[in-house]
């Protein structure tokens, strides 16, 4: 298969999707779609549109408030009548309709929670600002994810409620081509889903085709599956079939795929000798049992989904057993830290003056106001008045209450640890004992771990950020060491990861822990002084960014490069020829102390 | 109105299954945390367990359901035995309640507030119950557990501990009972929680989605017919369930005349010490969990089985964390429980 073609499938299966997805928007979800914002996805948008001619399109930007998200009080309309008045939000408001959830690897993670709770029960529970709601809110998502790289992306409990994930970011404009189905294509096939029969096998192939790709969520099986059920109905035909069940299984579990299927022979030896691995789907109706040839149904479900895995996931899973290799792309990475304003969670309302960026709360204003109605409504408080002033309300400058944001002052510690020569094992698992020593130490300040291992040609970034312990666990068992030490690749990666996470307000720390023999250089190429040119290069670039660094130099004799580069980046130097964890993890702890701050 | 899957209908999951019964029929135990994988199902059985609970009685009229045998006695101002005396109140049965506490709700709606309606319409300064009103004598159900709000995880921890919901805001001072069992679930990649918060479960799960492609299986099949025909998938279920029900109601019945032997209360010590469990908490809640398991069973006497099939449960988010320790708490519960219990 050529390039060309390849990328028409893309393009092809995408529109395919969304047609499915126009079916049965409420059971399938919604899609993701990963692409930069440009003509290519608002075609394939203005595409979706068309199959849903019925529906509406809500928007959703990601720092939308919670409060605009779930509903709050109505300000005008709570002063102007007298009486709280609830105003829905965006979830409720888009009940039966579409949400498009712009940039959505930005989501917070309570926004994402919140959509994730809708999605499965198809209510939205208001319990706040004195309004206790139920609302049904049966949405579907259209989460734009822009993300680049595998460290910025929906958040998962999002991702794992959307049935189908499609990446437009390879698909040229030229490619883009339009594809209409009627809308009474759409809606005849609506009618027909409840009346789609499922024989049992396919049911049985497609999870052991989710199970074969490594997929352990249970919920992309039951995407499959209604999937196929949608395209059957598409169809016009009463029964799914197999076609339908490659096609669904191709859609929804290509993309989720964590593992190449063991080959086909060696599961079912014996099975098949015949050499007619392509073979026309039978599509005579009325025919009873779905197998086409002798092959069993899973393994024709699962060789259709194989050969659709994308290109970049294949390479990525042959190249690595590991789920959590991330070899991103290094990315363009956007101008200085934005600093917070008045971000962070709520908590909590105080009493106060108008300030500079505070944030009224104006429930909790107007329940301050609320008792003094009667007696302000009546300036000598001589005759009583029925209804306050006639509906409005007289708010001093005594009620205002102010909201109090937690400040968010996360920490992000990136390790990177020289896993190459002689005492790499050693080192490598004294590291991953300080990680988990920190983490489990750290979880009560949400503070987050990230670990980047050097050893080959390149630096790899074995743990992304995360303050989960049971993550962290999962990521560095049986992480393998060896090979050479590319230094100025593992600090480049350490900023990388520094600056995303200045993006997300958190302050980041590198820990280098090496022998100081960087040989590796920048471009993969071996040789000692290039290596160390570039590592130092590297580290000066850290100290541009004004990246706090702490350097443990693990040589038996401590090393005059370390030394240098602890310098050039104005690190905070430690010898430790027989590092442990423990030592490291109060080294670094102590060294965190001193450089971020705490309220 | 939202169809809801029945208990009985989830495919394996026993553990978790089992947490939910234990709690349903000895609310003393303490709490129940799930956690676990995405799509295990979690959030769907807790919201299944409403529909087994029995009823119970409860003051008619009164915002907290107190129980009319304790004759306001536990209750505020507000309940119609204070207000009217103890003859002139009516007797209702209700199921018993189980509140979600949603995503975002503000603290306002989970204390409760001052009634805004009343006080911008007539000026009256009225107390609104919040969600802790509403959960007394109930369950509490708090889906993605570790993202709720500081502020809100501080008010449940006091709370919790004391049994009594203390209002000091806009003028209002008030104080009315609030006792419930805490139900978490959320999965660990988002965050751990505070170890505080930890230690007000009685009992923990850890779900992991189904290994075997059987079990898998039958859950897409399950799910696929609960969607196909939501009505027609409940009938099918409905015997299961009123069965079901039944158990609970005649556990609740006999647990509280459960005998404990010595021997396994003494067994019940040694494990504890053994795995080195902080405070008298975990021992306590091992062996009311121990008790309930056999009253779900309609055994008159607590065995070493019951233990066993409990001390998970109730024992593995209270080890101290060793980080280095590869196994993780429940291998370790299983390596004493070998030790002590034989086998």
């Amino acid at each position: 298969m050529n390039a060309r073609a390849d990328i028409d499938t893309v393009w092809r299966d995408a529109l395919t999707a969304a047609k499915l997805f126009a079916i049965d928007p409420l059971g399938l979800g919604g899609i993701r779609v990963r692409a930069a914002a440009g003509p290519v996805r608002d075609a394939w948008l203005e595409a979706c549109r068309g199959f849903l001619p019925d529906k509406t399109f809500m928007r959703m930007p990601a720092q939308i408030s919670e409060g605009r998200l779930v509903g709050e009080l109505d300000l005008a309309g709570t002063l102007k009548n007298g009486r709280p008045v609830h105003q829905p939000g965006l979830i409720s408001a888009a009940d039966d309709g579409v949400l498009i959830a712009t940039m959505a690897e930005r989501l917070e993670p309570s926004t994402a929670a919140v959509l994730a709770s809708a999605l499965d029960q198809r209510t939205i529970a208001v319990e706040r600002d004195g309004i206790s709601a139920r609302a049904p809110a049966r949405i579907a998502i259209v989460a734009l994810d822009e993300g680049i790289g595998d460290d910025e992306a929906v958040a998962s409990i999002i991702a794992d409620r959307l049935a189908f994930h499609i990446e437009l970011t390879a698909v040229p404009l030229r490619c883009v081509s339009s594809q209409p189905a009627g809308p009474g294509a759409i809606s005849s096939a609506r009618d027909a889903l409840k009346q789609v029969e499922v024989p049992h096998e396919s049911i049985d192939a497609l999870v052991a085709t989710a199970a074969a790709l490594g997929i352990s969520s249970i919920r992309p099986a039951l995407f499959a599956l209604r999937a196929a059920k949608a395209a059957a109905a598409l169809r016009g035909s009463a029964r799914v079939m197999e076609e339908d069940l490659q096609l669904g299984a191709r859609l929804v579990l290509a993309a989720r795929a964590t593992q190449i299927p063991t080959p086909l022979e060696a599961v079912e030896p014996g099975q098949e000798e015949d050499t007619s691995t392509q073979h026309e789907p039978d599509k005579a109706e009325g025919k009873d049992t779905l197998d086409s040839d002798n092959k069993p149904l899973e393994d024709v479900v699962l060789e259709a989904v194989t050969a659709a895995i994308p290109n970049d996931l294949l390479a990525r899973l042959c190249q690595e057993t590991s789920v959590h290799s991330r070899a991103g792309k290094t990315s363009g990475l956007a101008g200085p830290a934005r600093k917070s304003r008045m971000r962070g969670r709520p908590n909590g309302v105080q009493r106060g003056e108008w300030g500079r960026g505070a944030r009224l709360s104006i429930v909790d204003t107007l329940r301050a106001a609320a008792p003094w109605q009667r007696l302000r409504a009546s300036p000598a408080g001589a005759q009583p008045i029925d209804c306050p002033s006639h509906g409005h309300i007289k708010v001093r400058p005594e009620d205002f209450r102010f909201r109090r944001h937690a400040h968010r002052s996360e920490a992000l510690t990136v390790f990177i640890v020289d896993a190459s020569g002689s005492s790499a094992l050693h080192r490598l698992a004294e590291a991953k004992g300080a990680v988990e020593l920190l983490l489990a130490d750290c979880y009560v300040r949400r503070d987050h771990v990230a670990l980047i291992a050097l050893r080959g040609r390149t630096a790899e970034i074995v743990l992304p950020p995360t303050r989960a312990l049971a993550r962290a666990k999962r990521g560095l068992a049986g992480l393998p060491g060896g090979g050479g030490t590319p230094l100025a690749s593992g600090i480049e990666q350490g900023l990388r990861l520094s600056l995303a996470a200045r993006r997300r307000d958190q302050h980041p720390n590198l820990v280098i822990l090496t022998d100081g023999a960087a040989n590796v250089a920048r471009d993969g190429t071996t040789g000692r002084r290039r290596a160390e040119e570039d590592a130092l290069n590297a580290g000066r670039h850290a100290l541009q960014q004004g990246l706090p660094a702490l350097l443990i130099d693990t040589a038996p004799i401590p090393s005059a490069f370390a030394g240098r580069l602890a310098e050039e980046m104005h690190a905070k130097y430690f010898a430790l020829p027989m590092a442990n964890a423990e030592a490291v993890s109060s080294i670094v702890k102590s060294a965190l102390a001193q450089t971020v701050k705490r309220e | 109105m939202v169809q809801l899957f029945p208990f009985t209908a989830i495919v394996g999951q026993d553990e978790m299954k089992r947490a939910l019964l234990i709690a349903a029929v000895d609310q003393t135990v303490g709490g129940v945390l799930v956690f676990g994988d995405r799509g295990t199902g979690k959030s769907t059985a807790v919201r299944a367990l409403a529909a087994l609970l029995p009823k119970i009685e409860m003051v008619q009229g009164c915002n907290y359901h107190c129980d009319p045998a304790q004759a306001g006695r536990d209750c505020d101002t507000t309940c119609p035995a204070n207000l009217a005396g103890n003859d002139a109140i009516q007797v209702e049965r209700c199921p018993v309640p189980v509140v979600d506490l949603p995503l975002g709700a503000t603290e306002d709606r989970v204390v409760g507030a001052l009634d805004l309606e009343k006080a911008l319409a007539r000026g009256e300064r009225v107390f609104e119950p919040g969600l802790l009103a509403m959960a007394n004598r109930g369950f509490l159900y708090i889906d993605e557990v570790n993202l709720l709000e500081d502020h809100l995880v501080d008010v449940l921890l006091d709370v919790a501990a004391t049994g009594e919901n203390v209002v000091e805001r806009e003028g209002l001072s008030i104080k009315h009972p609030a006792r419930f069992v805490l139900v978490g679930s959320g999965n660990p990649e988002e965050g751990e929680l505070r170890p505080q918060l930890l230690d007000r479960f009685g009992l923990s799960v850890e779900v992991t989605t189904p290994q075997s492609i059987e079990a898998r299986i039958e859950v897409v099949k399950r799910r696929d017919a609960f969607e196909q025909d939501p009505q027609g998938f409940i009938a099918k279920w409905a015997q299961e369930e009123a069965e079901q029900r039944e158990r609970i109601e005649a556990a609740r019945s006999i647990c509280w005349t459960v005998e404990v032997p010595d021997a396994v209360l003494g067994k019940a010590a040694e494990l504890c010490m053994a795995l080195g469990t902080d405070g008298l908490r975990g021992e306590l809640s091992l062996i009311r969990a121990a008790r309930a398991h056999a009253a779900v069973d309609g055994r008159e006497t607590a065995m070493l089985v019951d233990l066993k099939a409990v001390a998970p449960l109730a024992l593995r988010h209270r080890l101290r964390r060793d980080p280095l320790e590869e196994a993780g708490s429940s291998a370790r519960i299983d390596r004493a429980l070998e030790e002590f219990l034989g086998e």
